[in-house]
């Protein structure tokens, strides 16, 4: 059939590239492991020129990949399928990018693109650098990488297997549906399937492309090593070494970007939940920490150089297993957000045994000849405790790895029958998936941080006890004190999981604010404040921040909205009963610990379809208030909708609020009044839909303790609301009045099915017993949201110490870079 | 043996203790049937929910939810949840319950303890693609 008004040529100049960058990157990959090999310098130098144009020719195709694909969404040509997926006509311009990352395709560009743009910085910084010989054999690795990667975008069936998923595949050839045998079928697409809703954020803009940039810096360090193993020479540590420190901050960058996301428009309540996908990419990171600081110890002391290979390798390897993780569906029950599967888990496993398998085997083989010293390090050096951090550093990640690794145990154990014997049922997550991660973390964090205070102090080989008896103390004696002060005068009395867990909180603030003061003292008493090779003290002091900051807003994170109002479904204890999210009727005030909450209003904005709710919240100590605009989004894919938080934002503190449910009728405006009649106890009042019996009144009734105060005098009144079908409700409204002020504060009750505001007004006469009650009859009521309130403390400590340590990272790569030039 | 090996040695075997603790504490896949049988026992189950018995009024009590949950087998079980109720639970092809059955009844205390599969949101099910093309076309 011969279709109509399809542009096809834009999907064939994409097919053309695609399998160009397949071929120039396997063209490389030959060309610089030639070169590599070569020891006649003029056979090797012409190498080395057809692997640099077949690069070029790969970083041009890679490029033009990606324009036609934005070509393709930016025109929403939706006869390709990629487009027709991932975009829509409304689409804001802005977001255009965050398409190409929706699906997995255009993120395996994107990790492309970017080892296009590292391979250049690595051939032409070779050119500059005394280090000229290794440029063949890292690029010999990159432009492997880049050849597996370009197998991912390829979409073609080899013996019936599916070997990558191709962006410019049609919509037509994808799916099989009725209006495909229409040739016009494109006038019946209107338009795209759209942009996920939750990736509409500017954080989506930016999140992914820093995080890549990180996951594809890896192979640079892997690089460095690989080569070392194959041509048997290990002096790659030094210009390896400002890669390693790029590539954590890069990595950093990329992972805490994508806690900002979570926190500011996800509604888990927070930045971090130990979700397998975020405990992917960052296990990568700390293990290429751990291997940048054994590498330093090998270019200091000549220790430690097996460590890390063997660190660089497996962060690469990890790399690539996140990758398989992430993508190969597995994490389906695990994980709240990983892609589903294209079909490709056998060439995502394929894609981590081509890198492991031949650098496992070139260690072991050579894991003799790998240079080390026999003689023992001295327990006054700086590279004895360096080590051991690497190695707490390294077995932390292990544990994440191997707990987030579940779901992969389940289907080793599915595939093998005696396994199925053996372990009978396959393993789920424990009851509290979070603290399991958090109480053996903290320990590491107690190390880490103590060990990051301290260690620059020693020096590499021997430092002596009067050196550093003289620059540790003080630093010790004032990291106490400010603990102490956190501690006590913050009140973190996090009890939530006992006493032993609290301690351990209290010890890693100490250690944390350690790990500050130490490299702060560091710079200023050692280094005299140059700043410029400070990279070391700035990474760590950015990195005792975050932990800090971690620390105390997850320590005292607080949740505003207990819920008082609510029926006890059974006896309440804070353990058994969260009780943490609060329902607001529009236009009532409702107590919430120190404020009084009100859900003034909510307005409609087309132009990004969001529902904005305005919630007002007003101290009650008189202070100003602020209000929060929480909002939901309708989604575009399929129906239903997501909540998208907001946040008040103070220096020390965030207020955090995002919407559970929400029901709205716009059709009634609340225009009613309160009617107000003066009654007594034993009256009846009427309604539109029946009456009011007024049974009697009680002083500060003990059941009603949770309405008012300790300072306040309530008296409540019991009455029974019976509607003309016969059905009766309770209600109790009250007034309660302050002991010292006197100030009167009104407790109306409603009753929802009635449509019912009742308002305990005043005593009008004290001795007759006459008071006054308010009705109000409004159809408006059924206007109401449920939201929960948090309080982050000092959560700006957190995101300040992120920056800081990039800046850090980021001193050392240039300034190591700097050295590389002499 | 050099210090470093003392210390190696000692983080392997601390890993290990850590691991062997973990794997106590881990949860075991269950059908409904199963679950019934481990009363007290917290387990996770992969159920699909039953629309028609979601009960969730926030005007009464936001921080309760109720419904039936049917397993593959075709056994039932009532579920009671302490928090709000997720979004468009009412969309999802199958849940994932962690709680444990006390008194006939599955009980998840912890937030985490529904993780909610949509076929839509967040993820691009050609299922539901399709559906939408079909409808648009019509």
């Amino acid at each position: 059939m011969k279709y109509i008004g399809e542009n096809l040529l834009p999907g064939k100049i994409g097919h053309f590239f695609i399998v160009l960058s397949l071929v120039a990157s396997l063209v490389a990959t030959i060309a610089f492991f030639i070169a590599n090999k070569q020891k006649l310098s003029e056979l090797k130098q012409s190498w080395l020129n057809i692997a640099r144009i077949a690069f070029l020719l790969e970083t041009i195709s890679v490029v033009s990949i990606f324009i036609v694909l934005y070509y393709i969404i930016s025109h929403h040509l939706f006869e390709y399928k990629y487009a027709w997926q991932h975009s829509d006509k409304k689409l804001q311009f802005k977001y255009l990018l965050s398409c190409f990352w929706e699906g997995q395709e255009g993120s395996f560009l994107l990790w492309s693109f970017w080892h296009c743009v590292l391979g250049w910085a690595i051939i032409w910084k070779a050119k500059k650098t005394v280090h000229k010989e290794w440029e063949a054999g890292v690029m010999t690795v990159i432009s492997f990488a880049q050849f597996c990667l370009a197998t991912m975008v390829l979409g073609i069936y080899f013996w019936g297997n599916k070997v990558g998923s191709n962006p410019f595949a049609l919509l037509r050839n994808e799916m099989d549906a009725p209006i495909f045998q229409k040739a016009d079928y494109l006038n019946f697409i209107k338009d795209g399937n759209g942009l996920n809703t939750l990736l509409q954020n500017y954080w989506m803009v930016i999140h992914p492309p820093v995080l890549f940039l990180g996951f594809a810096s890896v192979v640079v360090p892997f690089g460095y090593a690989f080569a070392g193993l194959m041509n048997k020479k290990h002096d790659w540590i030094k210009p390896a070494l400002p890669w390693a420190s790029f590539s954590a901050a890069a990595l950093g960058a990329g992972i805490m970007l994508g806690a900002m996301w979570a926190y500011e428009s996800l509604n888990f309540g927070g930045y971090w939940a130990w979700d397998p996908v975020e405990n992917a990419s960052l296990v990568p990171w700390l293990t290429l920490v751990a291997g940048l600081h054994t590498n330093l110890i090998y270019k200091h002391s000549g220790h430690s150089l097996r460590a890390t290979y063997f660190f660089y390798i497996i962060s690469f390897v990890l790399v690539l297993y996140s990758t398989y993780l992430t993508r190969s569906g597995i994490l389906g029950d695990a994980s709240v957000h990983a892609f589903t599967d294209l079909g490709m888990n056998w060439q995502l496993l394929l894609f981590i045994l081509v890198f492991l398998l031949p650098s496992l085997w070139m260690f072991f083989k050579q894991y003799k000849t790998i240079p080390t010293i026999h003689k023992e390090e001295n327990i006054w050096s700086r590279e004895f405790w360096m080590f051991i951090g690497s190695l707490v550093l390294g077995l932390s990640g292990f544990i994440i790895i191997l707990i987030t690794s579940l779901p992969a145990l389940n289907k080793i154990i599915n595939h093998f029958s005696f396994l199925k014997q053996i372990f009978k049922n396959t393993f789920a997550q424990p009851e509290d998936a979070v603290f399991t991660h958090n109480q053996i973390q903290i320990f590491v964090a107690i190390i880490i941080g103590i060990l990051t205070g301290f260690s620059q102090y020693l020096k590499y080989k021997d430092t002596t006890k009067e050196y550093l008896r003289k620059r540790i103390v003080l630093p010790i004696i004032i990291s106490l004190l400010i603990a102490f002060a956190i501690v006590v005068f913050g009140k973190v009395n996090y009890t939530h999981k006992g006493y032993g867990f609290m301690i351990a909180i209290h010890v890693a603030i100490f250690s944390s604010v350690y790990a500050i003061i130490g490299n702060a003292g560091y710079i200023w008493t050692a280094l005299k404040g140059r700043l410029k090779s400070a990279g070391a003290s700035i990474t760590h002091i950015g990195f005792g921040l975050i932990l800090l900051g971690i620390l105390i807003s997850s320590g005292k994170k607080s949740i505003l909205s207990w819920n008082k109002t609510g029926i006890a479904v059974f006896e309440k204890t804070e353990q058994e009963d969260p009780a943490e999210n609060t329902t607001l009727f529009k236009g009532i005030k409702t107590d919430m610990g120190k404020y009084m909450v009100t859900y003034v209003k909510d307005t409609f904005n087309t132009h990004d379809r969001k529902r904005y709710y305005e919630i007002d919240f007003a101290p009650k100590n008189g202070r100003k208030g602020f209000k929060i605009y929480p909002d939901i989004i309708k989604n575009n894919k399929g129906e239903g909708f997501t909540p998208n938080p907001d946040a008040k934002h103070y220096l020390t503190q965030d207020i955090f609020v995002y919407i559970t449910s929400f029901k709205n009728d716009d059709a009634e405006e609340d225009t009613t009044d309160f009617r107000n009649i003066e009654t007594k106890v034993g009256d009846t009042i009427y309604y539109n839909n029946g009456f009011i019996v007024l049974n009697k009144t009680t002083v500060n009734p003990t059941e009603k303790k949770n309405k008012y105060a300790e300072n306040e005098n309530a008296i409540f009144i019991d009455m029974n609301v019976v509607s003309k079908e016969g059905s009766s409700f309770a209600a109790y409204p009250g007034i309660a009045i302050d002991y010292k002020t006197s100030s009167l504060r009104h407790i109306p009750d409603t009753v929802l099915a009635e449509n019912l505001i009742i308002n305990f007004n005043k005593v009008t006469d004290n001795k007759q017993g006459k008071i006054e009650i308010g009705i109000k009859e409004n159809k408006s009521l059924t206007s109401f949201l449920t939201l929960k309130v948090l309080k982050f403390p000092m959560i700006k400590l957190l995101w300040l110490g992120v920056i800081i340590m990039v800046i850090g990272f980021l001193i050392s790569f240039t300034h190591r870079m700097k050295q590389m030039k002499s | 043996m050099k210090k470093t090996h003392i210390v190696m040695l000692v983080c392997i075997a601390i890993t290990v203790a850590v691991l062997l603790a973990f794997m106590g504490k881990v949860t075991t896949y269950e059908t409904i049937a199963s679950a019934k049988e481990k009363q007290g026992k917290t387990v996770t189950v992969i159920a699909k929910l039953d629309t028609a018995t979601l009960y969730y009024d926030p005007t009464k009590n936001p921080n309760y939810l109720t419904f039936e949950a049917v397993d593959t087998l075709g056994d039932r079980m009532k579920v009671a949840y302490y928090y709000e109720k997720p979004y468009d639970m009412e969309k999802s092809e199958r849940v994932v319950l962690k709680g444990k059955m006390e008194n006939g009844v599955f009980e998840i205390k912890k937030k985490d303890g529904i993780l909610v599969k949509c076929p839509s949101k967040y993820k691009d099910d050609m299922e539901v693609a399709k559906k939408n093309l079909e409808t648009t076309s019509n």
